[in-house]
């Protein structure tokens, strides 16, 4: 109990970074959206739209969650296990793209 | 002759930091998540498993769309409202985006007041956090009518692939249903907070214990999660 309480203290920050990073997330959210709306396209759109939603989240879990004050051994349980989701991504961009040839190859273009 | 008796081991055991304390904590027959109290670890694992249940979601839709042979419709014109006689195009998903951040905002805040037992503060933040969250499904009741209106359905729509459908029923309507069922559990907690329960001992349900505040924090995560998924979904489904 003695604990939790200290814990509980250590979860205490000043108002003014909640704020700050309120903006910082306004400000990135306005920037993806200009992304869209200036129409950019190929690879600078996708790193932008990527670095802005990484920023956010990052920004969310460390602060807002306050997963920047926990100990090392939940941040590793919480974090680690979906990054290893990227290798079902890899799995299913290389699945994707042999079902679109067959398709291609078979009946042909048209739906 | 007997030497002094020394002070019970859990005050003076030293727990390490870093990678070291990382492997401490996980290797040998004690608690891992040391300063984490069980509800707050229960929390972060539930929320772990709906990650991996929406980044299914995602990848299934991102394999939709990458073996289509059939043009993908253009969210950015699709999500197009008309206002004052402009065209905007993804005007209502970045509204809604906007909202969704400062209900976050107004909930980090009404976790940290509750930390200081500022009730009435802790409350009222909640209440507000839940009113961005209904306005929010609001907003999102509003888009789904527009779409089904315009011939939008999980078989098919008037733009391209049919597999555009259903992977936005699916997706926004999960995520929409996260937000609903956020703003129930804001109201409850708010009310609870209100009316003193974690002042007086008063039992119920998550309220067993004196004078704790967590499950503010712990609702908290709950619903930053539901904003951070939304930060995906923007990202993946609006943007691409």
């Amino acid at each position: 109990m003695a604990h939790a309480e200290a814990h509980a203290e250590q979860q205490q920050h000043p108002i003014k970074l909640y704020l700050l990073v309120w903006g910082l997330l306004f400000v990135l959210s306005a920037l993806s959206y200009l992304v869209d709306y200036f129409g950019l396209e190929g690879f600078l759109r996708w790193s932008l739209i990527l670095i802005f939603m990484m920023l956010k989240a990052g920004l969310i879990i460390a602060v807002f969650m306050h997963m920047a004050w926990e100990r090392l051994a939940l941040i590793y349980a919480v974090l680690l296990p979906p990054l290893l989701v990227l290798v079902f991504v890899a799995l299913m961009v290389s699945e994707s793209n042999y079902i679109l040839f067959t398709r291609l190859a078979f009946f042909g273009s048209a739906p | 002759m007997s030497a002094p008796l020394k002070p019970p081991a859990a005050e003076t055991f030293h727990h390490p930091s870093g990678l070291a304390g990382l492997a401490a904590d996980w290797a040998s027959d004690q608690r891992t998540f040391k300063n984490v109290s069980w509800g707050k670890a229960m929390m972060w694992i539930f929320l772990l498993s709906d990650t991996f249940v929406f980044g299914c979601f995602l990848l299934a839709y991102m394999a939709a769309r990458m073996s289509t042979t059939v043009p993908w419709p253009n969210p950015s014109e699709v999500f197009a409202l008309e206002i004052a006689g402009t065209h905007m195009p993804l005007i209502l998903i970045a509204i809604m985006t906007f909202v969704l951040i400062s209900s976050s905002g107004t909930m980090a805040m009404a976790v940290n007041y509750g930390y200081r037992r500022d009730r009435r503060k802790t409350a009222a933040l909640m209440l507000v956090t839940a009113f961005f969250g209904a306005t929010f499904v609001g907003m999102q009741a509003f888009e789904w009518s527009k779409l089904i209106s315009e011939g939008v359905r999980p078989w098919g729509n008037p733009w391209g692939a049919a597999q555009f459908g259903s992977s936005f029923f699916m997706i926004t309507g999960f995520h929409g249903t996260h937000v609903t069922f956020g703003v129930i559990f804001l109201l409850i907690v708010a009310r609870k907070v209100w009316r003193g329960d974690f002042e007086t001992e008063r039992r119920g349900f998550f309220t067993s214990r004196k004078g704790r505040y967590e499950i503010v924090e712990i609702t908290g995560l709950y619903w930053h999660f539901v904003d951070l998924v939304w930060v995906f979904i923007f990202a993946f489904f609006y943007l691409w």
